[in-house]
């Protein structure tokens, strides 16, 4: 087993929303701002991992033909453990990120790594995995949101960028959320025909 | 209690906040079902039917189970295996009563469980309330609102499966084709759908 090569995958050659095309309900909705995809991304990951570290320890136990439900109730139980802390500990963020936390149990990256990887390999192969596609979704989710923050609201993490300037209010918006997420598909796919031709 | 709140919840559910085109849920059928205009409409109406019954269940079940007994926060364990439940006993009752409208709607049914449009309007029908803000709604307006997103998921896939089959001969550039050319069509349907956010009710 190449444990780095499972960790990389994820991150740039099968990477979550751009290559596979999963996850784009809350790549478009929390990419208002670059806390809020951080924060998202800490969630799914954490999520991620814990459900993978999980799915992979129990997997010669699951009966097959019972595997859905029981990994969906696993990863229901680490969502609401996200869902306790943030509200605990970050009510503001828990405020902002509002229904989509409990959406990161639809998310379908993490019930399609628990199906196509963490029910088929080791605990620790699994994490790496996990890792991996947790920085690939969050990579792409922190691209999107810096890109909608400057042009939409002129900010940077909250600070305003160029006093007295209008921002384009729009790409703030959801018409905003699916132009950038275009281009940036646009973008993947040149680069990956362009490899391709080499 | 007024006919306009129900008015206003459906008018508000289907235009001003379109649960794909504003909200951006339910983005994956969306995009997978929406390349011919028939399958589209045929999703369409089971989305609408697994809405409005999954909001006609899960709301009692969070105001009358877990409420009282004092674990509302097991709510998300709880709705995503109601629905996965549900989904799976509509599918055997309409296979045992119609074979024809299983034959339409089947193949869409299973894909529904992981919509989370679905468990968006569960989640949303106990958070957020239309009258009071804040205060969670009763079982009517509930389903109201569930029949409401399930009509304007519809709209939004059959308005993107009209475009779609005819961008299928249109010369788009290459490495634009499929996703991509998809998000922008998207884009500038929530532009104009963007316009309804002004309405006054």
């Amino acid at each position: 087993m190449n444990y780095w090569k499972e960790f990389r995958k994820g991150i740039w050659e099968r990477n979550p929303q751009l290559v596979v095309g999963l996850a784009f309900c809350p790549t478009l909705a929390v990419s208002t701002s670059v806390s809020n995809a951080l924060w998202m991304t800490l969630a799914a990951s954490f999520v991620l991992i814990w459900s993978n570290i999980l799915i992979s320890s129990v997997r010669k136990v699951v009966a097959k033909h019972l595997r859905i439900p029981i990994f969906i109730t696993i990863i229901a139980t680490f969502v609401t453990v996200v869902d306790l802390l943030l509200n605990a500990y970050r009510p503001d963020v828990y405020k902002s990120l509002g229904i989509f936390i409990p959406l990161i149990v639809v998310n379908c990256i993490i019930l399609g790594r628990a199906e196509e990887f963490a029910s088929k390999n080791g605990v620790l192969v699994s994490i790496l995995d996990g890792l991996g596609m947790g920085i690939g979704f969050g990579l792409t989710l922190v691209v999107l949101a810096v890109a909608r923050e400057i042009l939409g609201a002129n900010k940077l993490f909250g600070y305003t960028l160029i006093p007295g300037m209008k921002p384009a209010a729009a790409m703030i918006m959801a018409p905003g959320a699916f132009f950038a997420l275009a281009l940036m598909l646009w973008g993947m796919n040149a680069i990956n025909a362009r490899k391709k031709r080499k | 209690m007024e006919i306009k709140v129900f008015v206003t919840i459906l008018l508000s559910t289907i235009f001003i906040n379109n649960y794909v085109l504003s909200r951006m849920l339910g983005l994956c059928p969306f995009l997978g079902v929406s390349r011919k205009l028939d399958s589209a409409i045929g999703m369409g109406l089971a989305v609408i039917f697994v809405m409005s019954l999954t909001s006609f269940i899960t709301y009692p079940i969070y105001k009358h189970v877990l409420v009282p007994n004092g674990i509302p926060y097991l709510v998300t364990i709880v709705f995503i295996l109601v629905i996965a439940a549900l989904v799976q006993l509509v599918e055997m009752v309409i296979k045992k009563i119609s074979p024809a409208l299983y034959h339409a709607l089947g193949i869409f049914l299973p894909l529904i469980t992981t919509n989370c449009a679905v468990l968006g309007v569960a989640v949303l029908n106990i958070t957020s309330g239309f009258a009071e803000p804040g205060a969670s709604m009763g079982l009517l307006k509930s389903v109201v609102q569930g029949f409401g997103g399930g009509i304007g998921f519809t709209l939004a896939l059959i308005i993107m499966a009209g475009i779609r089959e005819r961008l299928e001969i249109a010369d788009i550039p290459e490495n634009l084709r499929g996703v991509p050319i998809t998000f922008i069509t998207a884009g500038l349907l929530a532009l104009a759908f963007f316009g309804f956010s002004g309405m006054k009710i």
